[in-house]
């Protein structure tokens, strides 16, 4: 009683005895109650026919071990014990599990796998285009298997002018890989567009020959593109990594390796319909786009008369809007108008007018009466001039005798003997020689 | 190879008729285009004119390739779906 442990020491001893005692271990069994908590960890309970235990996968390790534990599933994994002294519990967390049968199979095949990748023979940039359409089609296959016949059937029905040659090789058993191996280089030298390498589904100890390290190399190192289409859809082989194209059957391979004739007819259809359509669009743009010059060079016609419909457009509009300007003024101007009418001086004009008319005539009548007495005075006045001019004197018998200078002659003295002289009567003229002088006491002349 | 030269043909005429439909080029390339389009329609039509293929086996026998007929229709069906 004296040396009673505590239940934390005993606890801790047994922590310590069983986590150094077990600290690797394997251990083979059943999965049940499996839980996985949003942390990633998977809790779970590893059981027998007779026992059972606590195993925790971590999430790293989880992710890590390459496929999802379930219930019912029969493992093999490593681990250690753990106690964990809160519940008293112990419990192993693992650290590596596999499928219990399979897993061997499995691992060879993640190891190869994991190996040929860091190789680089998985490299997207290795690997090769298929042909779009090939003339010859070489098939390593069983020729007795379904895998030949579903590819037979369907290249036949989409394109059945395509060559088929078919390179026979065992695709499951010891003999498979090596036979792959050369039947993949037989049609590499005798030559052929492309390879299908196939079979049917199988299990996967079946397929195992796909998964060889040969054949994966004699697909990598094929100078012809190599399709692979084994098995089912959903098993993934090393060749279907290592082959320019992956098919999940022979069926699809078949689909993929030869286009449907007739959709190939559908499609020169339709671009020969493109071209001849392009052609016509671009002769009928061209054709456009000449008519559009054409009548640009019509334009300056089609100008005139547009500018002659605006300019007539224009002219009613000012004209309209003359009128109504007018006839706003014409409103403003009537009463102003008619106030004028009334005080204009066409009434006095004409009074003027008138009197002016009547002062007129009679200034008129006056003048010609005035001048009437002028001519009657002055008619008087000529017969008295008449009467006193020389010429009347003339008339009554007496002559105007000149000197050649045309001084009249008053006094004999100023004549000489022989002197000319000229001599007026009434009717005319005449010129006189001086013969004698006579002297008298009065004034007197003496003609000859 | 004939059957690559199918591809390169209808690679070249999907590319004309492209060309074609953008329409960026002169009266004498698109008509040269055209040409060389329809001739390139031609034989793609020809190239897909049915014949008949030959389904053959590769055997190696002492050491030499050998090709000999493989009998397709030994199932009993023929092939020929139009």
């Amino acid at each position: 009683m004296k040396n009673a442990l505590t239940v934390t020491e005993l606890t801790g001893a047994i922590k310590h005895f069983l986590e150094s005692g077990f600290d690797t271990v394997w251990v083979t069994g059943e999965i049940s109650n499996l839980r996985r908590p949003a942390s990633g960890h998977v809790y779970s309970t590893l059981k027998d026919e007779g026992s059972q235990i606590r195993v925790v996968a971590f999430k790293s390790t989880a992710g890590r071990i390459g496929f999802d534990l379930e219930d019912g599933m029969k493992i093999v994994c490593r681990g250690r014990l753990n106690v964990y002294p809160a519940r008293g519990e112990y419990q192993l967390i693992i650290d590596a599990a596999e499928p219990k049968g399979l897993g061997a199979l499995q691992m060879a095949f993640e190891q190869l796998k994991e190996r040929l990748d860091e190789e680089g023979l998985f490299d997207p940039s290795h690997k090769k285009d298929i042909p779009f359409l090939p003339g010859k089609i070489g098939i390593v296959t069983s020729p007795s298997g379904a895998a030949i016949r579903d590819i037979l059937n369907i290249t036949g029905r989409r394109f059945s002018s395509v060559d088929i040659l078919i390179a026979p090789a065992a695709v499951q058993g010891t003999e498979a890989p090596m036979e792959i191996c050369d039947a993949i280089a037989d049609l590499n030298s005798i030559g052929v567009d492309v390879i299908i390498v196939t079979r049917g589904g199988g299990s996967l100890e079946d397929l195992f020959c796909f998964n060889d390290e040969r054949v994966a190399r004699a697909i990598y190192s094929s100078d012809t593109p190599v399709i692979s289409a084994v098995g089912h859809e959903i098993d993934f082989t090393i060749a279907d990594f290592v082959a320019d194209l992956r098919a999940p059957t022979p069926s699809a391979a078949a689909e993929l390796v030869v286009p449907d004739r007739r959709d190939l007819i559908e499609i020169s259809r339709r671009l020969k319909s493109r071209l001849i359509n392009a052609r016509d669009v671009f002769l009928r743009g061209l054709e456009n786009r000449l008519g559009f010059v054409v009548k640009s060079l019509r334009d300056p016609r089609g100008r005139i008369s547009d500018l002659r419909i605006g300019l007539d457009d224009h002219y009613l509009r000012l004209s309209g809007g003359m009128r109504r300007i007018l006839e706003m003024r014409a409103n403003n101007l009537s009463p102003a108008s008619r106030m004028l009418m009334r005080l204009t001086p066409g009434t006095i004009i004409c009074d003027l007018r008138r009197r002016v008319e009547g002062t007129t005539n009679d200034l008129n009548a006056r003048t010609r009466l005035y001048m009437d007495n002028l001519k009657g005075m002055l008619h008087r006045d000529i017969s008295i001039l008449d009467n006193l001019s020389p010429l009347s004197v003339l008339k009554r018998g007496f002559g105007i005798v000149r000197l050649p200078d045309r001084t009249i002659v008053r006094d004999v003295a100023v004549l000489a003997v022989d002197d000319s002289v000229d001599v007026k009567v009434s009717s005319g003229s005449f010129k006189a020689r001086v013969t004698t002088i006579l002297q008298e006491q009065k004034n007197g002349r003496e003609k000859i | 190879m004939a059957e690559k030269k199918f591809e390169k043909a209808l690679e070249k005429l999907e590319e004309i008729v492209k060309k074609m439909e953008e329409g960026n080029m002169s009266l004498d390339e698109s008509l040269k285009a055209f040409e060389e389009g329809i001739k390139l329609s031609h034989f793609c039509t020809d190239k897909l004119d049915e014949a008949d293929r030959k389904v053959n086996l590769l055997l190696r026998e002492k050491g030499k390739l050998n090709v000999s007929a493989f009998d397709e229709n030994d199932d009993g069906k023929p092939e020929n779906v139009a």
